[in-house]
């Protein structure tokens, strides 16, 4: 079932051989399929690792497979096909002069056929909600728009694995609640492995694991479930706490008994209710 | 300093076929010592009344009072030397402004040009750095070795050290995890108390309006939708979130909780802490009030 897509092994990375390691020993797979958020402060090594995963940059030591194929500088042009990078600032990724040009750009260099070129940017368009935009040019999207382009770019050269680099940070809260929603569909209908590096915590405890990183290291590995109850440890490092589980501990400290841990407001809703309000 | 912008109206491009409508009868008072936060969807306006605070753009109707000076629409502005100074204004990533070799040259820049002597200006620029907590070992250093974050504290201590009376922000968090978030934002605060500043931030985050703003405007397509402190804009939380706006988590978790419970707790509450408080007296202590 768990079958591993990609395959980090002892992974140590530097920029500068005076500074120190921007990722020290990282070992850990990610599996087909999943959606694993890594999060950390800025500075901890997740953008690093973004890029060691699509052959922007290559480690000094250890070892990435992706799909079976070894990572190095003669294989990464085919490493590239498994895996799709949407980035931070929408501004910056968007290369064609109308949506249409954008997304078919990765596929002619590709050098896919006209026939099929089309047929990819409309499906592609079409899975990200934005088929009614073929012509717009990118200065009349809005951030979340731009960004659910740079989805559809990469889908249309059907990657299996898709890595989102912050990619909602710059985005208003209902872009980045369109950039999600459309990833969470993606991941349903294909089977997609999502990576998703974030600081957005109520975003990774959607995620079905969660990687934690410290000062270039993998912190902690686990379900949300299992990260969030690491609470004060989490704040420690830089990072927050979902909303649910602050509320449930002001509530417990006024008195309020509550029997489990919250991720969700809904659940935090109904067991107040049940538990106090219903009496 | 007081500023108020009045029936302010903003078109790009006039007489052109660009000619766009920004903005429209946008009027907002900001009397001196307040923290205003505007909010609004990209493309609502944000940044065209941004730029208006201190005269980098001027109205194409109505008008803006910063301090003594009145900037209408239609007439020709000399001098506006005097505004930049007492209003500073953090750009969005700042850090993309740094160009000088040296921190100390970076953070000068501002005030040599307002006039400051150099060694006046070093004076400034060091507790401009005091202010953003770094220490003065840096100023010596390239700008472009620090890190992301003591690179976004250097481009605010060259703004600081102007001394401005009013400081205005746009999006100064974006891209910092949280921990970063929240220093930034306790250190705008303290400096807002201390040197009873005005400040504007502008932001996407209702969680910071809710928690330092005394007043909130909200802005959609080009016009005020709404403005009062944060109690007035967050009560009605429904009719916000219909309009795509986010209101703070707790708020959001007391809509849902009176849904629940099929009555409303009779006022908003901005902190977990008052929020829990309330709840407590009503249902472990039985108060009925």
């Amino acid at each position: 079932m768990k079958n591993p897509i990609v395959s980090l092994k002892n992974i140590s990375f530097q920029y500068d051989p005076e500074e120190r390691f921007a990722l020290e020993d990282v070992s850990f797979d990610i599996y087909e399929g999943e959606w694993l958020a890594i999060v950390g402060h800025n500075g901890s090594g997740k953008s690093t690792m973004a890029k060691l995963l699509n052959g922007l940059q290559f480690p000094q030591h250890g070892e990435i497979a992706v799909a079976g194929i070894k990572l190095t500088e003669e294989s990464v042009w085919d490493i590239r096909k498994y895996i799709g990078m949407v980035f931070q600032n929408p501004d910056n990724q968007f290369v064609g002069s109308t949506v249409e040009d954008d997304v078919a750009f990765g596929l002619e260099n590709n050098g896919v056929p006209r026939e099929e070129m089309v047929q990819r940017v409309e499906d592609s368009l079409k899975r990200v909600k934005m088929d009614k935009f073929l012509h717009q040019e990118p200065h009349n999207l809005s951030g979340g728009q731009k960004q659910r382009v740079a989805i559809a770019s990469v889908l249309a050269l059907r990657p299996a694995v898709i890595i989102l680099d912050e990619a909602t940070s710059m985005l208003d809260p209902r872009g980045r609640a369109e950039v999600l929603e459309t990833v969470r569909t993606l991941k349903g209908e294909k089977g997609l492995t999502v990576i998703s590096i974030t600081h957005d915590l109520d975003e990774a405890a959607k995620a079905d694991r969660i990687i934690v990183m410290n000062q270039g290291k993998v912190f902690r590995e686990g379900t949300p479930r299992e990260i969030f109850s690491m609470e004060g440890e989490l704040v420690q490092l830089g990072l927050d706490i979902p909303f649910a589980v602050k509320m449930s501990n002001v509530l417990r400290a006024k008195g309020f008994s509550l029997p489990k841990q919250y991720l969700s407001e809904e659940e935090l809703v109904t067991d107040l209710w049940t538990y106090h309000f219903s009496k | 300093m007081d500023i108020s912008l009045q029936q302010v109206e903003y078109r790009y491009q006039v007489n052109t076929p660009f000619e766009h409508l920004a903005i429209q009868d946008v009027s907002i008072d900001i009397p001196s010592g307040t923290f205003l936060a505007i909010i609004g969807h990209t493309g609502s306006g944000k940044s065209t009344v941004l730029q208006h605070l201190n005269a980098l753009l001027q109205p194409t109707k109505g008008k803006v009072i910063i301090g003594e000076r009145e900037i209408a629409a239609g007439q020709k502005q000399k001098n506006l030397k005097d505004v930049r100074k007492k209003v500073g204004i953090v750009f969005q990533f700042p850090e993309h402004q740094l160009f000088e070799e040296t921190v100390e040259k970076d953070i000068i820049f501002g005030p040599r040009n307002f006039g400051v002597s150099e060694a006046e200006a070093k004076r400034k620029a060091r507790a401009a750095l005091n202010s953003v907590n770094l220490s003065p070992e840096i100023l010596e250093k390239s700008p472009f070795d620090l890190s992301g974050g003591q690179m976004r504290r250097v481009a605010i201590a060259g703004v600081l050290a102007m001394e401005p009376d009013v400081i205005v922000l746009d999006e100064p968090t974006a891209g910092l995890d949280p921990r970063g978030r929240k220093e930034i934002m306790e250190m705008f605060y303290h400096l807002h108390k201390e040197r009873n500043l005005s400040t504007i931030l502008v932001t996407h985050s209702m969680e910071d309006a809710a928690k330092y703003a005394d007043r909130i405007v909200i802005l959609k397509s080009g016009r005020v939708m709404k403005q009062g402190t944060p109690e007035e804009i967050f009560s009605a939380p429904r009719e916000l979130m219909q309009l795509g706006l986010d209101v703070p988590e707790v708020v959001r978790f007391q809509m849902k909780l009176e849904e629940k419970l099929g009555f409303k707790l009779g006022q908003v509450y901005l902190s977990t802490e008052q929020l829990s408080d309330a709840l407590a007296r009503r249902f472990i202590r039985g108060d009925q009030s």
